[in-house]
């Protein structure tokens, strides 16, 4: 800005007549918006580098924080069974019975169980674990970090020379790494429990039918798909909730945001992250 | 501490002359400066800290208190200038020398900043936990004698939640004390309480500078508090150093506009005569 236009506003500040604000000053304000709005996602993303790079760090340098870990395992993993056993059994209830009823039109009711099961493995399962403990265990990490932040605490950590990131992120970003693989596993078998409740019992597919289908279709591969998957995305949504809690800012009212922020953050990493990671594994589509 | 040492080749930790340590300066604080992007905030501070008395630091909201303590206590870098401690520079410490020497300093935080997930007595145990081989008896020794002295020894199994703002003030103290650091900082310790609480705070701080010998830096907002109980008062405005010294001195040299600043902060006349009187 230069001297003249910073003169010119003041005059108009004074007047404080609507509609005449001078022209500078809008342009320079959508320039402005224009520019954050380009840029902040790279901002985003180097914040969450910067993080990514801390932890890496911190993780390998002693001291290994043992118990801190189990905590974090306990809460993102224990604690998210119950949500992602649900989920699972009414996803793997609902595709069943549109496959069953999609595909008795050219009589293949007999691939439900096959179907179901590959979609689980390679997409279901991961996808919606890793929605579900963003949604409950991420959002909670950030809330929780947020307002260590916006307290001090984590301020008090530093002065007590514990380094936060070790302290609290590295604990943290490992339970996801290693519970959410976990809880795929989980959800791939109640999803196909599911599955088979309503396929068998409730639209009557032949059992024998609908396992020796499923266990043709579905192997090992798929199954390692989706951990693999699992792992990228549990260590991830672990790190965008930290990051988010650990640079939150403006008290209870900020805490809120960084948890918003978290969440959305997570659900778009984690449908991003599938595609390219499938695009990886199978070798196509990138 | 092992495991602050373990395995990294570090320069090993700067050392205090005995002169230093014997002289009534304890922090010198030498044309520090601060600016975040284009904004300067501290610009170019000079001042001293004396060995075991009580500090203040006042100055109009936004003159740079918090970030001259952040500075101070190396939750951020200073961008030049010097913090002589015993005569090593804090400002250019970094890495795990600077977290072996941290110990020096306690803080207690506005907000007390206690662990939530942690009971009273965990949270001043921590410290201790973190960095030193002491065996459980002695952690619940030392933790106990702290909290007690501090009188909140019977709230040791609750958690910080359940407490109110001066007791959670005194459980803080506890904690930064319990590691023997030598310099005790608050950061506005009495912002948001009610009289009395206030006047408890007051007579905590004094009562711990007293009994463990440190010293202290209070950063206040609180003027009448501050011409109630500090040695040494040091007024910032805008990012510099308008007046340092004793109670009594600061009445003398200070402007009238400044005068006028700590009369509306509720200072009383009495008080005001007396100190310079006393000073
Ligand atoms: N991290 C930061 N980034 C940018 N500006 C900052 C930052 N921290 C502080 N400031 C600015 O520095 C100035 C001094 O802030 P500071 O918090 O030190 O004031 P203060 O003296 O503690 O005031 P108060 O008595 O209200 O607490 C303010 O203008 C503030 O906006
Ligand atoms: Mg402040």
């Amino acid at each position: 800005m230069t001297s003249e236009s910073k003169a010119a506003p003041r005059d108009a500040d004074a007047n404080q007549a609507p509609g005449e604000s001078p022209a500078p000053s809008v342009v320079d304000r959508l320039a402005d918006g224009l520019f954050q709005l380009v840029l902040s996602p790279f901002v985003e993303i180097g914040a969450l580098f910067t993080v990514l790079w801390q932890t890496l760090v911190q993780a390998v340098r002693p001291p290994y924080r043992v118990r801190l870990l189990l905590a974090s395992a306990e809460f993102i993993g224990v604690g998210s069974i119950f949500l992602v056993s649900l989920t699972a059994f009414f996803i793997g209830a609902v595709l069943s019975l549109q496959l069953v009823d999609g595909f008795r039109d050219f009589g293949a009711q007999s691939q439900t169980g096959a179907v179901v099961g590959l979609g689980m493995a390679r997409e279901l399962a991961p996808v919606f674990t890793a929605l579900m403990v963003s949604s409950r265990a991420g959002s909670a990490i950030t809330t929780e970090l947020g307002s260590m932040r916006v307290s001090s605490q984590i301020d008090a950590l530093v002065t007590m020379a514990v380094n936060p990131i070790q302290y609290l992120v590295v604990p943290r970003v490992l339970a996801g790494l290693v519970t959410v693989p976990i809880l795929t596993l989980v959800f791939d078998v109640v999803g196909m429990f599911g599955a088979y409740l309503v396929g068998v019992h409730l639209m009557g597919l032949d059992p024998g039918v609908f396992m020796e289908r499923m266990r043709w279709l579905v192997d090992w591969d798929d199954v390692r798909q989706g951990l693999i998957k699992a792992a990228i995305f549990g260590f991830t949504i672990a790190l965008v909730a930290c990051r988010q809690g650990f640079h939150a800012s403006g008290g209870a009212a900020g805490v809120g945001q960084a948890t918003n922020r978290s969440v959305v953050q997570n659900a778009i990493a984690i449908l991003a992250l599938d595609y390219v990671v499938t695009a990886v594994v199978i070798g196509q589509g990138l | 501490m092992k495991r602050l040492f373990g395995g990294m080749g570090q320069a090993s930790t700067p050392v205090e002359t005995p002169e230093a340590r014997a002289d009534a300066v304890q922090i010198r604080i030498q044309d520090l400066h601060k600016s975040y992007g284009t904004h300067e905030v501290l610009k170019g501070l000079s001042f001293d800290i004396r060995r075991g008395k009580v500090n203040h630091i006042i100055g109009p909201s936004g003159s740079g208190k918090t970030v001259l303590m952040r500075q101070l206590v190396r939750l951020e870098s200073p961008d030049s200038g010097q913090i002589l401690v015993d005569g090593v520079d804090w400002a250019t410490l970094h890495g795990l020398t600077l977290d072996r020497m941290r110990i020096k300093f306690g803080m207690v935080f506005q907000m007390s900043a206690l662990f939530d997930s942690m009971t009273v007595f965990e949270n001043v145990a921590f410290p201790l936990v973190e960095h030193t081989s002491m065996s459980k008896q002695e952690i619940r020794e030392r933790v106990m004698d702290r909290l007690g002295i501090l009188g909140v020894a019977a709230a040791a199994n609750k958690s910080p939640a359940e407490l109110s703002g001066g007791m959670q003030k005194r459980v803080a103290v506890a904690r930064a004390l319990v590691r023997e650091s030598e310099v005790l900082i608050y950061d506005e310790p009495t912002t948001g309480l009610d009289p009395l609480t206030t006047q408890t705070v007051d007579e905590l701080i004094l009562e711990t500078g007293e009994r463990f010998g440190v010293t202290s830096i209070v950063i206040s907002h609180d003027m009448a508090s501050v011409f109630r109980i500090a040695d040494r008062i040091t007024f910032l405005n805008f990012g510099r150093v308008e007046a340092t010294g004793t109670p009594a001195e600061l009445l003398e040299t200070l402007e009238p506009a400044t005068l006028a600043f700590i009369k509306a902060s509720g200072v009383s006349q009495d008080i005001l005569d007396e100190r310079s009187r006393n000073g």
